[in-house]
């Protein structure tokens, strides 16, 4: 159960070897009352990694993995089932996603019908089966991972943010027709995080440490906003990029991303 | 079968809203059919626990105030048998005109007696009389099997203690028979006294309750230095017929119409300087110098019910009420958490010191020998919850406990250590309802 000042005692993640996932599960503990948390994942091999380490950071804490694939919709029931039938589950955070810089957006239609099943469909899926549950129980708070790639798109990223812009396009929507019912959706809009997805691409502006995104989440859970950024100051920057002329917002980008 | 709804409801905090299904039953023989079907439950009177006690997510949450007759009163004794849902305010306006007062009445009167049983509630003159449910006579609970007990402080005595105090998870307070006090008019006479600093507070507070009935004091949270912890003591008794002008009505009640907070208001409106703003001029309105003067009942007990929903002077982020109680030897305790809130830069507009007496036989009953604070703070306050953590465990270390009703972010761990006679009480509720049908989302949240 939720508690009065924004504190969970049961959570789920999707992506249950995502680094900021992983990070706000941590930030999460930090209340003292996490008491159980289930970790879905593709393989036991990557729960593996996760579940040590966070049980030695806390002993007390219940961990459970859970199998799912994001690409295989037939895993997705069976797991939240599971999840769902041992109590109530006061956070969900969907983590999981794919960067997709080893698909060639032209020349790999395969790999693009990857990265849209798995960061579009699945986010989006698996989030309305989350809210149908969360509405059976009364409560919940969905956190969605977008990406200030959802503003605006790149030559060098577009199949990428436009997953991100229909997620975040479908969960700003959803916050608002569930406002007020206790049940919140929170949509997170990280800058460039420093993790094993992003090792070896070139560092943006305000680049970022999960660490630092799962603070930013926890707050936003427990001031129920609806919309974050991390770090807070990219909202600004992207603002800005938003409305900048095309020529120069291409020549800005292509200079970022040749540097 | 009454048809249940879905609605979003939440304590009077409102720090924790969900949408839950309820149901409004009007006949109390629709309440056993309603738990005979249910596979988690919980009763609901007028919604003033502050956190989520009141509320069950994914079950069946059982409004009883369509439950609000009067069924008898025996005028000889002062008895009156009542449905669960009847509240204080019912039974003032209804037999204070002919004598009878509600023996126990906390801060608002806008309070079930099925509420004020299941919290065990406590008002001003806990320690000349002790709580609420030592003034209940005998009490109807419907049980997990949808059959009716019967039970008191003589029979079924531990059914009847395991639900006095006992949040509402014993099973469904359908009826309760409650002795009425005697009074001689509808007028309290009433001294206002005002206390420099937390000292002179305390030692004020502990020699006027040897001879007064009522008392309790408001506490200036905004004070500093020399005069941290001020306040206002505000103490009496009902007064008699003689005390009264002659020709004047004794049971007029003169209660007031209420104004609405229309709206919720901006999270900003409280902050420590309106707070300290209104604080001074509230601690000035007392007179220096401490007379009795008639007053109403609404104006000495409930001054709070002038303002209709005055939770949403908080907005919409809501409130929580931290209310804890420590004996004697813990008495520091008052000036220290008083202290920490303020170091969060979080005032509370609403602060209550109060002397307790004994304790009753209820395991999880909240009063017990010793002072009780409650502080009303902005439930946005950065790092509340560390704070209230810590708190929390000083009040334990010290022998005391929070008050449940109140409570909406309680460490589970801490509830068997503040509530030594849990187990006892838990036994009880196995037997009464081995399936656990009787939850609320405070129950799952504080595993209880």
């Amino acid at each position: 159960m939720r508690d009065g000042l924004g504190a969970v005692q049961r959570v789920l993640l999707l992506g249950g070897a995502s680094e900021i996932g992983l990070a706000t599960v941590k930030e999460l503990a930090k209340s003292g009352r996490l008491r159980h948390v289930y970790l879905a994942v593709r393989s036991v091999e990557s729960g593996d990694a996760a579940q040590r380490e966070l049980a030695s950071l806390y002993p007390s804490l219940t961990i459970t993995p859970l199998l799912f694939d994001a690409a295989d919709q037939s895993t997705f029931e069976p797991m939240l089932n599971r999840a769902f039938s041992e109590g109530e589950i006061d956070c969900v955070i969907s983590a999981f996603g794919l960067l997709g810089n080893d698909v060639a957006p032209l020349a790999d239609v395969a790999g693009v019908n990857r990265l849209l099943q798995v960061n579009y469909v699945a986010a989006v899926i698996t989030g309305t089966q989350v809210v149908q549950r969360f509405q059976s129980q009364g409560s919940g708070t969905l956190v969605v991972l977008s990406s200030v790639a959802a503003e605006r798109s790149r030559f060098d990223n577009y199949v990428y943010a436009s997953t991100k812009a229909g997620v975040d396009s479908w969960a700003s929507g959803l916050a608002d027709a569930l406002k007020g019912s206790g049940i919140d959706v929170i949509v997170v809009r990280p800058g460039f995080v420093h993790t094993k997805m992003t090792t070896g691409l070139p560092v943006a502006p305000l680049a970022t440490t999960p660490d630092q995104v799962a603070v930013v989440i926890v707050e936003a859970i427990k001031t129920r906003k609806p919309l974050v950024w991390a770090p807070k100051t990219v909202r600004p920057l992207m603002s800005t990029l938003r409305h900048l002329p095309r020529p120069v917002f291409q020549a800005v980008t292509k200079k970022a991303g040749n540097g | 079968m009454t048809q249940a709804q879905r609605r979003v409801i939440s304590g009077w905090g409102r720090t924790s809203p969900i949408t839950a299904e309820v149901a409004r039953p009007d006949l109390d023989n629709a309440v056993s059919a309603i738990v005979q079907n249910a596979d988690k439950i919980v009763a609901r009177g007028l919604g003033r626990s502050y956190g989520d006690a009141a509320q069950v997510g994914g079950g069946l949450t059982l409004d009883m105030t369509g439950l609000d007759r009067i069924l008898s009163f025996d005028a000889s004794t002062g008895v009156v048998e009542v449905e669960a849902g009847v509240s204080l305010d019912h039974l003032i306006r209804t037999l204070t005109p002919q004598g009878w007062f509600v023996p126990v009445t906390p801060g608002t009167r806008y309070v079930t007696v099925g509420g004020a049983i299941a919290s065990d509630v406590h008002g001003k003159n806990h320690h000349a009389v002790g709580s609420f449910g030592q003034h209940v006579v005998e009490l109807t609970l419907v049980a997990a099997d949808g059959s009716l007990i019967t039970a008191s402080a003589d029979h079924n005595s531990d059914v009847f203690w395991a639900t006095v105090g006992g949040m509402g998870l014993t099973g469904v307070i359908l009826r309760a028979k409650v002795q009425m006090r005697s009074v001689e008019t509808a007028r309290m006479l009433a001294t206002t006294q005002r206390a420099a600093n937390l000292d002179d507070l305390m030692a004020d507070m502990a020699s006027i309750d040897t001879d007064v009935p009522y008392s309790v004091a408001w506490v200036d949270t905004s004070a500093r230095g020399k005069r941290f912890g001020r306040g206002l003591i505000s103490h009496g008794d009902h007064a008699k017929r003689s005390d009264l002008p002659t020709g004047a009505n004794p049971f007029a009640l003169g209660l007031p119409e209420s104004v609405e907070v229309p709206a919720d208001l901006p999270a900003i409106t409280l902050n420590r300087y309106t707070v300290a703003a209104f604080n001074e001029l509230w601690f000035r309105k007392a007179p220096r110098n401490a007379t009795p003067i008639l007053t109403s009942l609404a104006d000495f007990f409930h001054p709070l019910d002038m303002v209709n929903k005055w939770n949403r002077i908080y907005g919409r982020p809501g409130f929580v009420q931290y209310q804890f109680v420590v004996p004697d030897s813990g008495a520091e305790l008052i000036g220290k958490s008083i202290r920490a809130i303020a170091a969060t830069g979080g005032t509370s507009f609403l602060t209550v010191l109060k002397r307790f007496g004994v304790g009753n036989q209820s395991p999880l009953s909240f009063p017990i020998q010793g002072w009780t604070l409650a502080l009303d703070i902005p439930a946005r306050i950065d790092g509340l919850e560390q704070v209230l953590d810590k708190l929390d465990e000083r009040v334990a270390e010290a022998g005391g406990r929070v008050y449940l009703s109140k409570d909406a972010r309680l460490r589970p761990e801490l509830v068997a250590t503040m509530y030594p006679r849990l187990s006892q009480w838990q036994e009880t509720r196995r037997t009464l309802d081995p399936q656990g049908i009787f939850r609320s989302d405070l129950a799952v949240r504080l595993d209880i």
